[in-house]
């Protein structure tokens, strides 16, 4: 059935199966957001104790989403794996090292002989909360403003800056991006937290730090809103395949995908009105509308650098070396088995689902952190 | 093609890979097996309803739990390690390879992720049988993890179910099954798994022993060690059993990694296997020494372990890079010559087709096909190039299985002892528990060793060396994060340790 669809079509389900995954990535930064809230959200150390096992019992599903992102894109465009792990080398490799210490703090943090302190690790996860996810936002605003690159007849990459990828990180547009899912990484974490911890002090904090993020995040947003439909973007010759420079491209893309714009809007839609109903109206449930959202605004960016003849991943110095969902993906029979082992996503996403709500039925208080084991809490 | 590739730094790129691998190799075998063994001990408190094997699973548990951590840690690196550091190889056959990576990733880590946190934090949240459950899937979810990834090397020692695309100048996949069920990735899985077992159960065996050489939580000690040596026992039988398996695939998919486990320079009939040697460093392929200073040989033996027959030819080294017209085994030399013309028909090709030359890219298709088995060995400079490090692969080979051997021989002791209720007088046995658990370590790695020192100089088994497969870094870069890597991997292991051994100190006070 999957086998009779054309070879673009599959590469354009796939582009949607990856930007799914990214985005669902995007909405789980709340335990990173959480993270950065470590040093300034508790009040004390049972607070803190409270907060990182609250955010520590779900930091593993964002790990997981993030290796499977980069999974995915393996399998459906390898094209992109070995041009920009192999090229972006140093953003890349920083990015690991901030994850590396996230996978070890939380077990480790309260641990008795852990070597190195509670604080550091607390540092290791306010550094992966903080650079690791800006790191992410300047390499993904690769996919809008293209990196230094040329590939050779035989695909193989040649990175034409010495900074191999961090000079994505001096790139106004990319580190407003950057910035824009710090800041809201935090609002989700407080939103998440305001759900999923009973305790007065720290839910009044949470519903001011949720404020105070977005109003944070709203001119790096802005910015970012202002130049994606102002730049110029790498549009491909449906015909050619051949890639220009084209003025207002993603402007051009937005119109042209009402779709995409309705996403855009509903999903930045939602994080607002997460965030007024948590800060003004009481509510306790705006992470249940911000991560959605946040969803749908990850979906709408991934289309935009994507679909509509749209280099995804562009190359600013040889325009022609740009990847395209067509020319950096998997074979047919590849995207094929693929896409009939992505049949089982709903699946996993169902039994997810129904988990995370059994184990978080009842909010997370302070005195059922001492009914259980120490030894057992992060 | 190869114009860009710095030659220096592939040694270091080599390296790092194989730090950040022997590195996660510390960890996930443990996880493998213990989260087997957690789940049979919830098994017993769940049948029994008998609160001390509750205490018994929660504290091996924390000790899963932080082992679990760094193995997560060290695995997103090597996950990530194949494009940042083996761009080529990622683009080459990434159309293949990348497939069980994301099959991974969907089928087992979040079955891993979500079912952790139940696990841990579910005690007083969800029903005993939803939690004994979630221990369970952790342990399927571990292992399925295991599978996919070792599909994917197995395929990388065999690789089967594909076809080289010349327009692409890259693999492709054409049978998914061929790649699952490959020989090779199903002895590789059920070798790697079963060994993991052996050794959580040796953990389980030597932490036990401490307890019982300190007169600390004897009756605990006691129930987790009729556990896992029964488990251990039961294991390490499947390990020899797909060791002789993984051996036999060896034979006929890579006779130069056999040859170089067995340092066998001349291929006879009979072949005798050496269950000890030294071997004559200054040994060269071709020359007329003996490889060995000492050896005890067993004759025929090897041709039987080889190919199920006593009297059957086995390939050595010489055979293998010389070749061996009587056993009509073709010389490297050879191979390398059609390899080269491989690569010019490929470029050939390309040219044509760029010009519009339809002819003539027929032709130079017509010349790459007759000759692309042969692709990888283009890119040698000489036959020799084609032959693994012998001392390393023959030396880890042989302590991989004498450490077996005594660790079949420690769980058949402790069972008999723990069974027989005199386990406590055995303070030399309990000692050697102790000991087993950094045996138990070097022979998981060696094992290791051998399966990818043994297949050098490939990254796809004779279609893309390693030299090909790299990213075009400096070695300086690749230098810069060896030693980051190495510095961050020292840390973390050693508060690992330092953490597990309070852990094992304090004991299962408290749970």
């Amino acid at each position: 059935m999957i086998g009779q669809l054309a070879l673009s079509q599959l590469q354009q389900l796939w582009w949607l199966i990856a930007s799914l995954v990214g985005s669902l990535f995007l909405m789980l930064t709340f335990v990173q957001g959480g993270q950065t809230l470590l040093f300034t959200l508790p009040r004390s150390d049972q607070e803190r104790l409270l907060l990182v096992n609250s955010i520590g019992r779900k930091w593993e599903l964002t790990f997981t989403t993030l290796v499977l992102f980069g999974g995915a894109l393996f399998a459906a465009f390898p094209l992109f794996y070995a041009t920009s792990f192999g090229g972006a080398y140093w953003v890349w490799i920083l990015i690991l090292f901030t994850f590396v210490g996230q996978a070890v703090s939380y077990e480790y943090r309260r641990k008795p002989a852990n070597l190195l302190g509670t604080r550091s690790f607390d540092i290791f996860l306010f550094l992966n909360g903080s650079v690791g996810l800006l790191l992410i936002g300047a390499a993904v605003g690769t996919f809008f403003t293209g990196s230094s690159f040329s590939l050779n007849g035989y695909n193989l990459v040649t990175w034409q800056h010495p900074l191999r990828g961090l000079e994505a990180a001096f790139n106004p547009f990319n580190v407003a991006l950057g910035l824009f899912l710090v800041f809201h990484a935090r609002v989700l974490g407080s939103l998440y937290l305001l759900n999923n911890i009973e305790h007065d002090g720290l839910n009044q904090r949470c519903r001011q730090a949720v404020f105070v993020n977005l109003l944070l995040a709203l001119p790096f947003l802005l910015f970012v809103l202002f130049r994606l439909v102002t730049m110029p973007g790498y549009a491909v010759d449906p015909v050619t395949g051949s890639v220009s420079l084209e003025a207002g491209k993603y402007l051009h893309n937005l119109l042209a995908m009402p779709a995409v714009l309705g996403l855009l809007l509903v999903g930045l839609l939602l994080v607002v009105w997460a965030v007024v109903a948590g800060r003004f109206l009481g509510s306790r449930r705006g992470i249940w509308f911000a991560g959605p959202g946040t969803v749908l605004v990850g979906l709408a960016l991934f289309a935009l650098a994507g679909y509509h003849d749209t280099a995804f991943y562009p190359s600013s110095s040889d325009l022609q070396s740009s990847l395209t969902i067509h020319n950096a993906s998997s074979s047919h029979y590849t995207l094929t088995v693929m896409s009939y082992v992505a049949l089982a996503v709903p699946f996993v996403l169902a039994y997810i689902a129904y988990f995370w709500r059994l184990m978080d039925a009842r909010s997370l208080t302070l005195e059922q952190l001492e009914g259980e084991h120490s030894h057992d809490l992060y | 093609m190869l114009e860009q590739i710095d030659f220096t730094q592939v040694n270091w790129a080599r390296a790092q890979f194989a730090l950040t691998a022997m590195f996660h190799w510390i960890f996930v075998p443990l996880t493998l097996g213990l989260s087997f063994l957690v789940a049979f001990f919830e098994s017993i408190y769940v049948k029994t309803g008998n609160p001390e094997w509750k205490r018994l699973t929660r504290f091996w548990m924390s000790l899963f739990a932080i082992n679990f951590a760094i193995g997560v840690a060290t695995g997103i690196i090597m996950e990530f390690e194949f494009g940042t550091n083996w761009s080529n190889y990622s683009w080459m056959v990434g159309d293949i390879f990348g497939a069980p990576l994301a099959v991974e990733g969907i089928f087992a880590f979040f079955i891993e992720a979500t079912f952790f946190a139940v696990m841990f934090f579910g005690w007083d949240r969800v029903s005993q049988k939803t939690h004994l459950f979630a221990t369970w899937m952790v342990a399927v979810g571990s292992n399925l993890s295991a599978l996919w990834i070792l599909v994917a090397n197995g395929w990388m020692q065999l690789p089967v179910g594909m076809t080289f695309n010349p327009d692409l100048a890259r693999f492709e996949m054409t049978n998914f099954w061929a790649v699952l069920f490959s020989p090779v990735a199903i002895s590789k899985f059920t070798h790697t798994t079963a060994s993991g077992f052996m050794l959580a159960s040796v953990f389980v065996i030597g932490v036990s022993s401490w307890f019982l050489l300190k007169g600390r939580h004897l009756q605990l000690a006691k129930r987790s060690i009729l556990v896992a040596a029964t488990f251990g026992l039961l294991s390490g039988l499947f390990v020899a059993f797909s060791g002789d398996e993984a051996a036999f695939t060896n034979a006929h998919h890579q006779p130069m990694k056999l040859a170089a486990m067995e340092s066998l320079y001349n291929g006879g009939v009979p072949t005798g296997l050496i269950p000890f040697g030294i071997l004559d460093p200054a040994k060269r392929p071709g020359d007329s020494k003996d490889p060995f200073l000492v050896k005890v040989e067993v004759p025929g033996v090897l041709s039987l372990l080889a190919n199920r027959i006593l009297t059957s030819f086995v390939p050595g080294i010489n055979d293998l890079v010389y070749g061996n017209p009587e056993q009509n085994i073709l010389a490297t030399g050879v191979k390398i010559e059609r390899g080269r013309i491989a690569i010019a028909a490929l470029a050939d090709y390309k040219e044509a087709r760029q010009a519009g030359d339809e002819p003539a890219a027929q032709s130079a298709l017509a010349t790459l096909r007759a000759n692309q088995e042969f692709l990888g060995y283009g890119y040698l400079d000489r036959p020799e190039d084609a032959v693994p490090p012998v001392a390393l692969t023959f030396y880890s080979f042989r302590a991989m299985i004498a450490l077996g051997t005594i660790l079949m021989l420690v769980f058949v002791l402790f069972l008999y002892f723990t069974w027989t209720d005199r386990i406590s007088q055995q303070r030399w046995l309990l000692r050697l528990g102790v000991l087993s658990i950094f045996l138990a370590y070097l022979a998981s790695e060696a094992g290791w060793i051998v399966a990818e020192v043994g297949r050098q100089p490939w990254a796809i088994q004779n279609l893309l060396p390693v030299t090909v497969a790299n990213s075009n870094l400096t070695a300086g870069t690749v230098q810069t994060t060896f030693f980051l890597f190495l510095a961050i991997f020292t840390t973390l292991l050693i508060a690992e340790i330092r953490i597990l051994l309070k852990q094992i100190q304090t004991g299962p006070e408290g749970h």
